[in-house]
């Protein structure tokens, strides 16, 4: 079977590394402190759409993205590990987004796209971990969806058989297609870049990263699979008013630094009650729950 | 995340050698490739760039999945299984990942599915892999096998195997047998041709064969009835997919568990002839080994980094006495020397690997066109450097890894000799280096003739004449001072006038050649770029004073009659010139 994938990946910054320099006085994320990455899970899902391709030729898989010019880097880094295309969707109207607005983009673009089968991403960023673009996309799109994927055992007849990591457990579920799947970062980690097809795509670039005097700019005539398809609000026909800040519904109030000071220090000894009143205690505290 | 290439910025300096322009410009043929493959370079920045490109995706495999496998690997093994060799289950997770980076078939040209990398840049890929895991380096470098096959085979085989090994599928060279280690000329594996089978049938048994149950493998076979020398053997090229080779015992080994050692019995197995009969040995296995040979200099100076990255991590966290153990001066001792011995290894490693690539990219060149009378001299020229010099970077660079992986261990004291600490692998899988692919002891046999006949010490002179930087310069007349030591040791034994004394007193002249010629480079590098080379170059050249001077004084206060001394059992008062006295 010829499935169209799409894989939803977001440029992050490393989170994972946190120096000192991390945050700003302001509380926001100091940017250039930490070095920009494809979110790990989304190469977990990338890798299972990698498979679905392998498994079924004639198969595509294609990296949507949103981003600044520079989130090129994210399809270019799924070329290299052997997806087909890319879609950068980039525009200061799609600045500032919040999970609605992203979703909104995203599945707008999707639908541009046509087609799609499988549309497959990470369960959540590393930047925002909210968890709720690719439910979201799945939502404004109508389809299906299976959330905490770990792997796509078995494509037949219009249906995917995936197993979940659900808490204490697995579970085995089968989905019709076309389908929304969010992979967990338990899934099959990525495969590394491929050298050949590094060589081949790396003087690939977005129109909108191109500058005066850029070496290899002569290629890209040529070569077509040198220009990365770059989208604007427009471009996917979306609804200005519902792309970026406009369309975003959340509102960042103000922004803490936390840092964990108390350390108090509670004896108990083996006693039921003593343990049944920590425990509620807890609960109530909202330290557990 | 850890990158073996980015986190070495040695390496990145080593490739960027002024003789790469040219290389680049031989192996590209001026870029006629650009517009038949999308992934060849379109000028020498590009090509540059590619290469780059293809050694961050080794880094990142080594550092990030190999590495991490390498002591499940080294516990685990490979075992038989009905006559076949199955790896360490790890292994096969790194043979799948090198398969999708396309780490496979690197040097072979583009129209066959190959990378068409020079072997400079093949060696650090490799240098990286055996610096993650000296035993998997075996199993994946063992694809340069290809490369004899590319030379010696016919159009039909080369169409028919090397896309197979780009694809992935892994190769052995079967040489040695029970009573043919070192003495190949021995070997006595049946080759006969079979008018039925319209092919050439193998019998017999061979020993010791790495990654023995490989997917194609390079037979050395006599194929001449009657013979008894190098003369009857021929090489053969054998395809698993055909049987009749069975694995009949593994080989439990010191170190490098993860590659198998096997010992093979062939039963009327199919094989093809590669080449021309009765040039086997003479021709295909010189070759052969010439890569192979630069292959475990890659892997020794792998281990070497391992061993000393491992010696220094430990050394900044042990803290003794209050003070972390890398600020006593019997540590920092060891350690700048494990440094010294890793960057003057490497300099030696790649100046080889780039001398085979000017030669080799002009011989390939030579079997499309007839060279030019300029490019049959430089072919000439490096065919005679590479060969010169792949002896002391196989031989140097092996003992340097046992040497850095013994003091390794050193450094960690009582945590070294425990199993849980990498440093016990490194110092066990060293081992071999020295051993396999031509004792260090051979190596010798390989460079005496150039130490005698002044191969080495025109090139030392030519060397020592180079402009250097001011910082360098102080440590470059130190090293001419050596220089002419060495020019007295060598003609003391040339004049000695016994072979024997000459081949005894071998070991040490090739250890001095070594000592010189990597602080020339050293200094070389130093001066182009002290920021990495620099304290390198002052521990590098105090070591070479410390051996050329004792070495020449071990020569130079020797006589024939002294041999009696080193041979077993006690002089008799005739045999000792002292008691004769």
């Amino acid at each position: 079977m010829n499935l169209k994938i799409v894989v939803l990946a977001k440029q992050v910054p490393d989170t994972r590394n946190v120096g000192k320099d991390a945050m700003t006085a302001e509380g926001t994320v100091n940017r250039a402190a930490l070095p920009a990455i494809f979110n790990p899970e989304d190469l977990n899902a990338l890798e299972q759409a990698l498979r679905l391709k392998e498994q079924n030729p004639g198969s595509t898989v294609g990296i949507l993205t949103m981003g600044p010019p520079r989130a090129a880097e994210i399809i270019r880094q799924g070329l290299y590990r052997g997806a087909d295309t890319g879609w950068l969707l980039t525009d200061r109207l799609f600045a500032g987004a919040d999970t609605l607005a992203t979703s909104y983009a995203l599945a707008t673009a999707i639908k541009k796209i046509g087609g799609v089968d499988i549309v497959i991403g990470g369960r959540q960023a590393i930047d925002g971990d909210t968890a709720q673009v690719g439910p979201q996309v799945a939502e404004k799109l109508g389809l299906s969806q299976v959330t905490y994927a770990e792997e796509i055992l078995k494509c037949e007849d219009g249906k995917l058989t995936i197993r979940r990591h659900i808490d204490g457990g697995v579970e085995t579920v089968e989905a019709p297609m076309p389908i929304v799947i969010t992979v967990n970062g338990s899934a099959a980690p990525c495969r590394p870049c491929n050298a050949k097809l590094v060589m081949k795509y790396k003087h690939a670039t977005a129109p909108m990263e191109r500058t005066p005097g850029m070496p290899y700019a002569e290629l890209y005539e040529e070569r077509p699979y040198l220009t990365l398809n770059q989208w604007s609000v427009a471009d996917v026909d979306g609804d200005p008013q519902q792309c970026g800040l406009s369309g975003s519904p959340t509102k960042v109030k103000a922004v803490q630094n936390i840092v964990f000071q108390a350390k108090e220090c509670k004896r108990l000894s083996a006693a039921d009650a003593n343990i049944e009143g920590m425990v509620k205690e807890l609960l109530s505290e909202k330290i557990i729950g | 995340m850890a990158n073996y290439y980015t986190d070495q910025p040695e390496l990145k300096f080593h490739l960027h050698h002024p003789l790469m322009k040219r290389i680049v410009e031989l192996k590209e043929r001026d870029f006629a490739d650009k517009d038949k493959y999308e992934d060849a370079p379109v000028d020498f920045d590009d090509a540059m760039e590619n290469y780059e490109k293809m050694l961050e995706i080794t880094g990142d495999v080594a550092a990030n999945i190999i590495e991490p496998n390498s002591e499940s690997v080294d516990e685990e093994g490979p075992h038989l299984e009905n006559g076949r060799m199955i790896y360490a289950s790890k292994t096969y997770e790194n043979l799948d990942a090198t398969r999708k980076a396309g780490l496979w078939g690197v040097s072979m040209p583009r129209r066959y599915g190959g990378l068409n990398l020079p072997v400079t840049p093949y060696s650090m890929a490799s240098e990286m892999v055996a610096s993650a895991d000296a035993g998997f380096q075996n199993i994946w470098s063992l694809q340069d096998c290809i490369e004899t096959l590319y030379e010696f085979g016919s159009e039909e085989q080369r169409q028919k195997y090397i896309p197979r090994v780009c694809a992935g599928e892994t190769m052995s060279m079967d040489l040695t047998e029970p009573d043919a280690g070192s003495d190949l000329q021995r070997v006595m594996l049946k080759a006969t041709y079979s008018e039925k089978d319209g092919c050439w049938l193998l019998n017999g048994v061979k020993r010791f064969i790495t990654n023995g149950d490989s997917d194609i493998h390079l037979v050395l076979a006599r194929s001449e009835e009657g013979t008894r020398d190098g003369r009857g053997l021929s090489m053969f090229i054998y395809d698993k997919r055909q049987g009749g080779v069975n694995v009949r015992h593994i080989e439990h080994k010191l170190g490098i568990h993860g590659s198998p050692t096997c010992e093979l019995t062939y039963k009327n197995a199919k094989a093809e002839l590669c080449g021309s009969t009765r040039m086997g040995l003479i021709k295909y296995v010189m070759a052969l080994m010439n890569g192979a040979r630069l292959g475990i200099a890659a892997q020794s100076v792998g281990v070497s980094q391992a061993a000393y990255s491992e010696g220094l991590a430990y050394a900044k966290e042990r803290r003794q006495f209050d003070t972390a153990i890398i600020d006593f001066p019997a540590v920092y001792d060891m350690l700048s020397r494990m440094k010294a011995k890793l960057d003057a290894g490497r300099s030696i490693l790649y100046q080889t690997a780039r001398y085979v690539d000017l030669y080799k990219a002009l011989d390939d060149i030579a079997r499309e066109r007839k060279l030019t009378p300029e490019e049959r001299q430089e072919q000439k020229k490096y065919a005679r450097l590479a060969d010169a010099f792949t002896p002391i970077a196989k031989g140097m660079n092996s003992e340097y890894a046992n040497q850095n992986a013994y003091d390794a261990i050193q450094i960690h004291g009582g945590s070294g000799f425990i199993m849980e600490y990498k440093s016990q692998r490194l110092y066990r899988d060293a081992r071999i280096f020295s051993i396999y692919e031509g004792t260090t002891q051979l190596q010798v046999v390989a460079a005496i003739r150039y130490i005698t006949n002044g191969t080495y010490l025109g090139i030392m002179k030519e060397m020592i004449e180079s402009e250097v930087s001011e910082d360098m310069r102080p440590l470059q007349i130190r090293v001419g001072k050596l220089i002419e030591m060495y020019e007295q040791a060598v003609n003391y034994v040339k004049e000695a006038g016994s072979q024997e004394v000459h081949d005894f007193l071998a070991r040490r002249l090739y250890d001095m050649t070594g000592d010189i010629l990597m602080a020339l480079l050293i200094i070389d590098d130093a001066s182009r770029a002290p920021e990495l080379f620099l304290k390198s170059a002052h521990v590098y050249v105090r070591h070479a004073e410390e051996e050329v001077i004792g070495k020449t004084a071990y020569v130079k206060n020797f006589i024939e009659e002294d041999l009696v001394y080193f041979k077993t059992g006690m002089p008799t008062a005739e045999q000792c010139r002292c008691c004769k006295e």
